[in-house]
């Protein structure tokens, strides 16, 4: 195995991972500038879907970005140094956070800093999901919506495990795809 | 056995939580907060605060966080494992898939469903963070209304959605203020 492209790709992963605030969109997008532009290892499209592959699999964006370039560039070894480059640096950061906490969290100055950011934090949440719900709500697809309204009483207001809509919604989302293919073939046959 | 209830806890997180980002508030929430009392909810509110201003995934930091917390460094290191595991295998398995058959018509018909969904589920752990912002203990009733959070709420989303500013620094702004309050107001 090329041990320098493997260092290369540990390297590339852990500056991304350290330097890049603004979540996993942000990270992904700068995956591809390195990787498609600057070292030309992907090709431009292969790279959109190895994207899609990161944003539709369950957990963090910026480490199943991490994942698909590490296993398209080097295999499983690959996807070894991807993700420890991902990882190392959040780790480090909160481990030295979390060990601070108890001391920040009876600093008057540090307790009032957070709460006063607590009321941000929530208007940028209630902004995200405003953008996201006013997408879903234009796309004018009855069923999207009621899913949106269905999963947020079920979650809310009955207390339903959140992994259990997850598995129904995924099902829902089955059965949909499933009739858009078959209906598909079917105007295909007509022409 | 504390380490494999902190593994599995974050098993399920990471394995459940479409759609990146925020999407993994309410797992979070459902494990940490609900089932293993872990954290409370202002520990939590804190955490997503503190993982807006660092780099690095939501998931990942509570991983980190909560493991530091309830089990140290060895805690820390087995709930992130458990966070990331699902997606190593998911991915990998689906880069293949990929790599074999270029396809991902199922896939994407099915997290097309999902969003909104996630987002329905967002909505709703942003309101379990805001309403013990809003009220005091958390009691819906006029006399525990909390006027200064909800006038930075509402100063925050004009300068997020009219100025399109920053997230970061309208978060900041925010606590800045509060101090500024707490020092020369009380």
């Amino acid at each position: 195995m090329n041990v320098k492209k493997l260092w290369k790709i540990f390297l590339s992963t852990l500056y991304l991972s350290t330097f890049t605030f603004g979540g996993g969109y942000v990270i992904v997008t700068l995956l591809k500038n390195k990787f498609v532009d600057k070292l030309h290892w992907i090709d431009e499209e292969e790279m959109l879907d190895l994207v899609a592959i990161a944003q539709s699999s369950p957990g963090a964006i910026a480490v199943n970005g991490a994942i698909v370039v590490g296993y398209k560039l080097a295999g499983i070894m690959g996807v070894i140094v991807a993700i420890l480059g991902a990882i190392i640096p959040p780790f480090c950061i909160i481990t030295v956070i979390s060990y601070f906490y108890v001391a920040f969290k009876s600093n008057m100055i540090i307790q009032s800093l957070l709460s006063g950011m607590t009321a941000g934090v929530g208007a940028v949440i209630v902004s995200v999901v405003y953008d996201m719900g006013r997408g879903i709500v234009k796309s004018k697809d009855w069923i999207f919506i009621l899913i949106m309204f269905g999963s947020f009483i079920a979650n809310y207001v009955f207390n339903i495990n959140v992994v259990y809509i997850i598995l129904i919604v995924a099902v829902i989302g089955a059965i949909r795809t499933i009739y858009y293919i078959h209906r598909k073939a079917k105007k295909h046959d007509l022409y | 056995m504390i380490y494999i209830e902190l593994f599995l806890a974050f098993l399920q997180i990471g394995a459940f939580s479409f759609g990146g980002g925020y999407a993994a508030m309410p797992l979070i929430q459902a494990q940490v907060i609900d089932k293993y009392g872990w954290l409370t909810v202002s520990d939590f509110t804190d955490l997503i605060t503190i993982s807006q201003m660092t780099p690095g995934p939501i998931a990942i930091n509570s991983a980190t966080f909560v493991g530091n917390q309830i089990a140290g460094i060895p805690g820390a290191l087995v709930a992130t494992l458990g966070c990331i595991l699902p997606s190593c295998i998911f991915v990998t398995a689906l880069a293949w898939l990929y790599s074999k058959y270029r396809n991902l018509i199922m896939l994407q018909g099915i997290l097309e469903s999902l969003r909104p969904a996630v987002v329905a589920m967002i909505a709703a752990a942003g309101i379990t963070i805001l309403l013990p912002a809003f009220f005091l203990n958390s009691q819906i009733q006029l006399k525990s209304f909390q006027i200064r959070p909800v006038l930075y709420f509402l100063v925050s989303l004009i300068l997020l959605r009219k100025w399109k500013l920053n997230p970061i620094i309208v978060m900041v702004l925010c606590g800045l203020i509060e101090v500024l309050w707490c020092l020369f107001c009380q």
